[in-house]
């Protein structure tokens, strides 16, 4: 069914996994499936370790405007948006496992929906509405702004090395 | 102690995620490739429901690095989130697009609410 597959040399809406390209949907056919797993896992511990790491070294007092996640959930939107494009270049041709890893893993663990969640919904409960509402938006539009940023970039570098 | 719990959680939460969006995407999706995110909303809107429950339940500060930090943060993206936010916009969906960020970020307070309110409350 081509209605299926994402239009040649562009990627599919989910970065995580696609099920209607078929290199993705039969990643965890056969033995394979352990090592997808395992990178994703190695992945997730690291980018979740980085995002603690980072909670450490620029805490944010309670009540006050998390500044740490969203630098964290930016700068991993930021990240994506190279990563993808890169991949799609490649056309299929990058090792199997950098998107598992890197997108997945490292990039998925870094940044977080339930933490962003759950400290709007922190500020709401201390009555902080004002902060809770432009924490709420920054983070969307700043997010979107840099994933839209990094893969735009990432085409134009790509394109004109090409055209050179 | 916490760095290995964060690590741990994490190790769970990113392929936990993997797992269940190829499993949603296996029952919405057969025949559908560009329809609504549903796998990464699904992780997004569960992984705020359990950290919602472990606020309410003021749990241990090893618990929280283990299952907040660490399972929680991995199984639920903001990046993941965003890039297929920005596809569906750059390929004429800018209604599901819209859509995609406003239900996950109502969804997503209302699962936190829901969990702190199922543990005791906030």
């Amino acid at each position: 069914m081509s209605t299926r597959e994402p239009p040649p040399g562009r990627p599919s809406v989910d970065p995580d996994v696609d099920l209607s390209v078929p290199a993705q949907r039969a990643e965890t056919a056969g033995a394979g499936r352990w090592r997808v797993l395992a990178v994703i896992a190695a992945g997730g511990a690291l980018g979740a370790t980085a995002r603690y790491a980072a909670s450490l070294a620029w805490p944010v007092a309670e009540g006050a405007f998390p500044w740490t996640v969203f630098g964290v959930n930016v700068t991993g939107c930021a990240l994506i948006g190279v990563l993808m494009v890169l991949l799609a270049e490649r056309d299929g041709a990058a090792h199997p496992l950098v998107r598992p890893f890197l997108g997945v893993g490292v990039l998925g663990g870094f940044t977080t929906f339930s933490t962003y969640a759950a400290d709007v919904s922190k500020l709401l409960v201390r009555q902080e509405v004002a902060t809770a509402m432009a924490y709420a938006a920054a983070t969307a539009v700043a997010a979107l702004g840099a994933v839209w940023a990094g893969a735009v970039s990432t085409r134009a570098l790509l394109d004109g090395r090409r055209a050179s | 102690m916490s760095w290995l719990l964060v690590a741990l959680g994490g190790a769970v939460g990113a392929p936990l995620r993997y797992l269940t969006d190829r499993a949603v995407q296996a029952r919405h999706g057969a025949g559908l490739p560009y329809v609504f995110p549903w796998g990464t909303f699904t992780v997004n809107a569960a992984g705020s429901l359990v950290l919602g429950v472990l606020t309410g339940a003021t749990v241990s500060t090893p618990l929280h690095a283990l299952l907040g930090t660490g399972l929680c943060g991995a199984l639920t993206t903001y990046s993941t989130f965003s890039y297929e936010t920005l596809r569906l916009a750059e390929t004429g969906r800018g209604f599901l697009a819209g859509a995609n960020v406003v239900v996950s970020l109502l969804v997503g307070l209302g699962a936190v609410f829901l969990g702190a309110e199922l543990a005791g409350g906030f």
